[in-house]
């Protein structure tokens, strides 16, 4: 886990690529991400990273902004989020 | 998955058939034998009505095919339409008729994705399965425009005798062309490549050849290109679940409205389809009898209902079951424990070099 997240550069500016989207549907109960043929569901977790992922905000500036918001320890944050991100950089579903 | 109140699964996927016109006339269209007239075609108000109805049933992708879908004037509307229910957009075309104007106007509207069809990667057999003088030329040229504006491109391939033993250079063209992904299907036999079936049908060799170099390229091209390839119908040991299981992940609804489980699901007599001009879409995918013909597996035989593979491909395809029994609460017969597998032995076996049937009008 550690390794993945110190994969991404902390000032990467991850965000989702043309013909990717994060979409909310009740009927299939919340937030899914969108892709060509394909269908993932995302955790709240998830969403709240994905939705930063602007191509504006920072790696850091991301993991700072989901620390203070849930006001969790900075590291646990980054490493997690790095291993999210590094998921959907490998399924092409998120772009640095 | 998803289910709704009655305990039914929800739809994922709807197929938006919006016209059956085409210029191009490929031997193993998809579309019915008996096509929509243009007179028949939904207006762009009800495919408005019918996305924001599928999004509330859960569907998240929209496939806007026909046909050809550039054959309406008011294409840009449907998408747009489309999209601002929520969904996901993928235009599935031939290319002809895309003009660089409509593409932009497209993409300006939000278009998430587009799908080309190829028919072969030399030029000449490639124009001459679909019908058309300079079809290839002109998917070329679209595909470019495609990459250009950085949409994503899958390119779509139906392999059969004339064109399988190049899907090496197949998939090398999908990479040329800036495709993420490609489609190698082999050709399926119901309505029009029915009526072609001998003269599409490959031989055994070709197709263990086939199958062996998309598990060869998948490897040599692992992380450039995904190379989806869907099975081999007749030289199968086990069917394919059909669409997902009958009316458990994806509607298809017809230029003229009509509601099918399946895009073949008319060539089942019997069945009562019903139109999104008389029902909701909800109304439809809970109570339609053709929804519910083939839900489940309690209507299979007792080879079906004692296997382990019941929830894996729900028997088969029900319009190959009866296409070819005459019974569509048959077993597949692509299932080599089906009663009635030497049937599908014996067909794979006739090959005929006969001129094709072309889909026309």
């Amino acid at each position: 886990m550690t390794e993945a997240a110190a994969a991404i550069a902390g000032d990467a500016r991850p965000r989702l690529p043309r013909g990717v989207r994060l979409v909310h549907n009740e009927a299939q109960g919340g937030w899914v991400l969108l892709a060509p043929e394909r269908v993932f569901k995302a955790d709240a977790i998830a969403v709240e990273i994905v939705k930063r992922c602007t191509g504006e905000a920072t790696f850091d500036a991301i993991v700072d902004d989901l620390a203070s918001t849930y006001n969790a320890p900075r590291d646990r944050i980054a490493t997690d989020v790095g291993a999210l991100l590094r998921g959907l950089v490998d399924k092409r579903l998120m772009e640095l | 998955m998803a289910t709704n109140g009655a305990g039914l699964p929800r739809p994922l996927g709807l197929l938006a058939e919006l016209t059956h016109r085409c210029p191009l006339g490929c031997p193993y269209c998809s579309n019915p034998i008996a096509l929509d007239p243009r007179g028949d075609e939904l207006d762009a108000a009800t495919w408005a009505r019918v996305f924001k109805e599928a999004a509330a049933l859960g569907v998240l992708q929209v496939h806007l095919s026909g046909g050809e879908p550039a054959s309406r004037r008011d294409l840009v509307d449907i998408m747009r339409s489309a999209r601002d229910a929520g969904l996901y957009t993928n235009l599935i075309t031939s290319g002809i008729g895309v003009t660089p104007k409509l593409l932009g106007a497209l993409a300006d509207a939000g278009l998430d994705h587009v799908q080309v069809s190829i028919q072969d990667s030399e030029e000449k057999s490639a124009d001459h399965i679909a019908g058309y003088e300079g079809a290839y030329a002109r998917k070329r040229a679209l595909a470019a425009q495609v990459v250009a504006m950085k949409i994503p491109l899958t390119i779509n391939i139906v392999i059969h005798r004339a064109n399988i033993s190049r899907i090496e250079q197949q998939v090398a063209l999908a990479l040329e062309m800036g495709a993420a992904r490609v489609e190698i299907a082999h050709v399926q036999y119901y309505g029009w490549g029915l009526k072609n079936r001998a003269a599409l049908m490959p031989t055994r060799e070709q197709v263990d050849a086939a199958v062996k170099a998309v598990d060869e390229l998948r490897a040599r091209h692992h992380g450039r290109i995904v190379i989806d390839a869907v099975v081999p119908d007749y030289h199968a040991r086990f069917p394919k679940p059909c669409v997902g299981g009958w009316g458990r992940r994806s509607l298809n609804v017809t230029p003229a409205g009509r509601v099918l489980p399946c895009h073949a699901a008319e060539s089942i007599p019997g069945l009562e389809f019903w139109s999104v001009k008389d029902h909701s879409l909800e109304e439809i995918w809970t109570s339609s009898p053709a929804f519910n013909a083939f839900r489940g597996t309690d209507f299979l035989p007792e080879l079906c209902k004692s296997c382990e593979r019941r929830e894996v491909d729900f028997g088969g395809c029900r319009c190959q079951a009866f296409a070819l029994t005459g019974d569509a609460r048959a077993t597949d017969p692509v299932c080599h424990l089906s009663p009635h597998h030497r049937l599908v032995e014996e067909l794979a076996v006739v090959q005929e070099d006969r001129a094709y049937a072309y889909r026309r009008m």
